[in-house]
């Protein structure tokens, strides 16, 4: 709905001030730019995998299997003769579909409770961050073993299960400043002008704590990620023959000891994305915080 | 006259912001004598509290650069290493701050801190050092010092940490003490004590103060001297006297003819506008005009409150059990009638606040009535609820809170009549155009975010978003207390017109007598969430009869060097806590009527 016209063009150039202060504030932490760089590096290969691939995937050549890196096959090839480059661009999409999918229902899911935990309070908010808090005492990779044991290794249910994982951690990241905000007079100018509960929370409170739950995203991307690796690494992944790169460090661990660049790719693979995602984070946050300092 | 103690010549201050130089000070030049008090009067943004930096050479480094030359005793600060300098802050020069809260190390006990200050500046060893502090103590006469040695800063009142900051400041005897607002954030009673002590201290110690203020009553009734600040320049350099008497800069002029004073109102039965005043010039255009009486006397009141009680729960322990309650409001009483400004005064923690949201039920009330209209506000469902609230809105006292920053004006104010379906598309930005005229703001402002307005000009926005859904009744919790006076003057004239255009009846919520007074029609006194004295606002400012209110009236300064007080006797008086036990029962009493709709509490 629109709220008012005023809400059109004009509005612009403050939001293009705002992109540029974000952007200044990048540039001071000049680490976030390479964390930025490598993360759309990742995703671009990731998408265009079809068309950068110079093999397929799933093509098995028994003649030339586990041979070390050369022209033909830039990373080797692995125990059934498949060209590694190529399945760690496609491991990359699989790790990047499970990864942003989950991140995004956790942000959904967490920060509605987080949102409804702290504006409701009371006993409300103490029985839904208690439940919180007990998930949260599961390490990640259990609560998502025993989840995939129970649902199957299908790639939704990957999803949901590692999704589940870190909605407590958004729950509690939204909750925080939604307390805070709450308190504002702003919020109870919103009563006063008999705004339902549900506009207040999601027209007032919302786009306020929304800069710190992205950045919690950020961060929370790369360990989505990890965990799914870590699933298919134990078995319980996306299932063979797709590639993921869990997996592929699973199938090269068996030959470690004469073929170490079957695990040495997806490895540095899962370290580079991991790594660029946290520093991007880190990045992320330090422009988002300042900028909330300067405008109160 | 003998040399002066400070000497602050061609003073210039400037800021790097965003890579550009801007100057917070430029050209200031001042003296303060030995003995002296002279006061530094300025708006936010005069450069006021900058000047004072600037003498202690606190501005830093990176960011700032100070030129001109400021003397201590005919020794050039500016020209002294890091080194010497540290050594004059605390010991030649000392200073105290707005807030004792964030002054103070909220873990250490107040007597190791007044120690610390003198073994490092004096170089006492530690018994001497503690003994002395105890003396510093009962110097600020701080009750049972000894008790109070150990206590942490948040174990005491906000009067009792200024009491401890200015020990602090005075430990080691400097000959200047620069006082940066150290009254703003006290209550009146509280703010005349400090103002009392810091008179008496200087007498003693025979030490010069500086003290910076935006109150011109503060100025009067302590200062010797007057500095008048503007954008960073001196306008006005004289005694006190003659500032106050024949001011020679127009904007001198027009801040003072903004000032309300108290006691100004005899003879005025209705609100009086304040005048309008050209602030290049300090021209004034036309007279301060009374407002048209507004109130719909002979109608059936618009609201009316009765044995309304709002208690909170304490609760402790390990299994969270209720262990006492604070009593914020004690069956208060009142009627409001259509177009009349009932106000609520009060210091601290009376109760005033929660009295103004338990009437719009933002905090639940624990017993009472509340009728608005004919309807009891506190028996009505949600949907109902927010029906009536549509009539009754809210005004808060901090500007900068009170708006969502990530909405732009527009859309704030076009949201409320969105949301209630009063109008749609055009007609809606029509409305919200015709309210920011109203408020007196350019409908093309509606696009800019509230970050880009100044502090007036959002509590304009604010009351124009109040007005969004024509309230009968506007609860103005205070509104004005965070301004700077000429805008203060502004808004309450604003609030008087829509008081006359629209009939709207105020809830005035405010700790500020002479403001008070200026506005209102009737007046309820609160002291311990209990409305002690309530009446027609002349008789209670000429005739107050509760010893509480009178206490209030004397308490508030003056901005009339001539009528400074008498000295008062040095009160420590603390405002009490309205926390109570479980059984406490409230002391019967009832308020009787002394005259013709002036009530007064007394015991049965």
């Amino acid at each position: 709905m629109s709220a008012s016209v005023h809400d059109a063009a004009p509005v612009a150039p403050p939001r293009l001030r705002w992109l540029k202060a974000t952007i200044s504030a990048f540039n001071a932490n000049k680490t976030s730019w390479v964390g930025l760089v490598i993360v759309v590096a990742v995703i671009l290969a990731a998408v265009l995998a079809p068309v950068i691939a110079p093999h397929d995937p799933l093509e098995q050549n028994i003649l030339s299997r586990l041979q070390p890196p050369h022209e033909n096959y830039y990373l080797g090839t692995d125990y059934f003769g498949r060209d590694i480059l190529s399945r760690l661009l496609y491991g990359a999409r699989i790790s990047l579909v499970i990864g942003i999918a989950s991140t995004v229902i956790a942000m959904l899911a967490g920060s509605l409770i987080g949102i409804l935990a702290g504006w409701y309070g009371g006993r409300f908010d103490v029985v839904v961050m208690q439940a919180m808090d007990i998930l949260l005492a599961f390490p990640s990779l259990i609560l998502g073993l025993i989840l995939v044991a129970m649902l199957g290794p299908s790639m939704e249910n990957i999803t949901i299960a590692i999704a589940l994982t870190s909605i407590p951690s958004f729950a509690r990241i939204a909750r925080a400043p939604t307390i805070s905000v709450k308190e504002r007079d702003y919020i109870e100018a919103g009563r006063a002008l008999a705004f339902s509960d549900a506009r207040i929370m999601a027209r007032h409170i919302l786009p306020n704590i929304f800069p710190e739950i992205l950045v919690m995203a950020s961060l929370w991307l790369a360990n989505a990620i990890r965990t799914e690796a870590s699933l298919a690494f134990i078995g319980l992944g996306v299932k063979p023959p797709v590639a993921t790169w869990g997996g592929m460090i699973r199938e090269g661990f068996e030959n470690i000891l004469d073929s170490y660049w079957l695990v040495l790719a997806p490895s540095l693979a899962i370290l580079i994305i991991v790594f660029a995602l946290n520093i991007l984070g880190d990045g992320l946050r330090d422009a988002i915080d300042p900028k909330l300092k300067g405008e109160r | 006259m003998s040399a002066p103690v400070l000497s602050v010549q061609n003073l210039q201050t400037a800021f790097r912001i965003g890579g550009q130089w801007r100057w917070a000070v430029e050209d200031l030049s001042f003296d303060v004598a030995p003995g002296q008090t002279v006061a530094i009067v300025g708006e936010s943004g005069s450069g006021k509290s900058v000047t004072a930096l600037s003498i202690m050479r606190l501005v830093s480094a990176a960011n700032g650069r100070i030129e001109g030359r400021i003397a201590l005793e005919g020794r050039d600060l500016l020209a002294l290493p890091e080194e010497e300098m540290r050594k004059v802050r605390g010991n030649d020069v000392a200073m105290i701050f707005q807030e004792p809260m964030t002054s103070l190390n909220p873990v250490l006990t107040v007597g190791f801190q007044i120690a610390e200050v003198l073994r490092y500046h004096r170089g006492l060893d530690r018994a001497a050092a503690e003994a002395e502090a105890l003396r510093m103590l009962e110097r600020v006469r701080i009750p049972s010092a000894k008790a109070r040695f150990s206590n942490y800063p948040h174990q005491l009142s906000g009067g009792m940490r200024q009491r401890v900051m200015i020990a602090t400041a005075l430990a080691c005897k400097p000959k200047l003490l620069i006082a940066d607002e150290p009254t703003t954030a006290l209550d009146v009673t509280i703010q005349a004590q400090i103002l009392e002590l810091i008179k008496t201290l200087q007498d003693e110690e025979g030490m010069s103060v500086l003290f910076i203020t935006h109150d011109m009553g503060v100025v009067a009734e302590i200062a010797d001297r007057v500095v008048v600040m503007w954008k960073g320049r001196k306008l006005e350099d004289a005694p006190s006297a003659q500032v106050f008497n024949s001011p020679v800069h127009g904007y001198t002029k027009a801040l003072l003819a903004a000032v309300p004073r108290l006691g100004d109102m005899l003879g005025h039965g209705l609100p009086l506008r304040f005048p309008r005043i050209d602030p290049d010039n300090g021209e004034v255009r036309g007279q301060p005009v009374e407002a048209a009486d507004t109130v719909k006397a002979g109608e059936a009141p618009l609201l009316e409150v009765s044995g309304l009680t709002t208690r909170f729960g304490i609760r402790g322990g390990v299994l969270g059990r209720l262990r006492g309650r604070v009593h914020a409001v004690e069956d208060v009483s009142f009627t409001l009638q259509r177009g009349e400004t009932l106000a609520l005064v009060g210091e601290s923690g009376c109760g005033k606040s929660t009295t103004g949201r338990s009437i719009l039920r933002l905090i639940e009330p624990s017993a009472g009535t509340v009728r608005f209209g004919g309807r009891d506000v506190t028996k009505l469902g949600k949907a109902d609820l927010l029906d009536v609230r549509r009539s009754m809105q809210m005004i808060f006292q901090d500007p900068f809170a009170s708006l969502n920053p990530r909405k732009s004006v527009g859309s704030a104010l076009a949201e409320p009549i969105l949301v209630h379906g009063l109008a749609k598309g055009t007609e809606a930005q029509e409305r919200v155009a015709d309210l920011l005229r109203r408020v007196g703001l350019a409908p093309e402002m509606g696009v800019r975010f509230p970050h880009e307005f100044s502090g007036g000009q959002r509590q304009r926005i604010a009351i124009a978003r109040a007005l969004a859904l024509s309230p009968k009744l506007v609860v103005a919790d205070e509104a004005v207390s965070a301004l700077d006076v000429s805008v203060k003057a502004q808004v309450l004239n604003l609030m008087l017109d829509l008081q006359a255009e629209f009939g709207l009846a105020y809830l005035f919520i405010s700790h500020d007598m002479a403001v008070v007074e200026r506005v209102s029609h009737r007046v309820a006194v609160m002291y311990l969430g209990e409305i002690v004295e309530l009446g027609p606002r002349e008789a209670v400012f000429s005739d107050p009869q509760h010893p509480y209110t009178r206490k209030l009236l004397s308490a508030v300064p003056v901005p009339d060097p001539a009528r400074r007080s008498l000295r008062r006797e040095l009160a420590v008086d603390e405002i009490p806590s309205p926390i109570r036990t479980l059984d406490w029962s409230a002391p019967r009493q009832t308020l009787v009527e002394t005259a013709p709709g002036h009530f007064v509490r007394q015991a049965l």
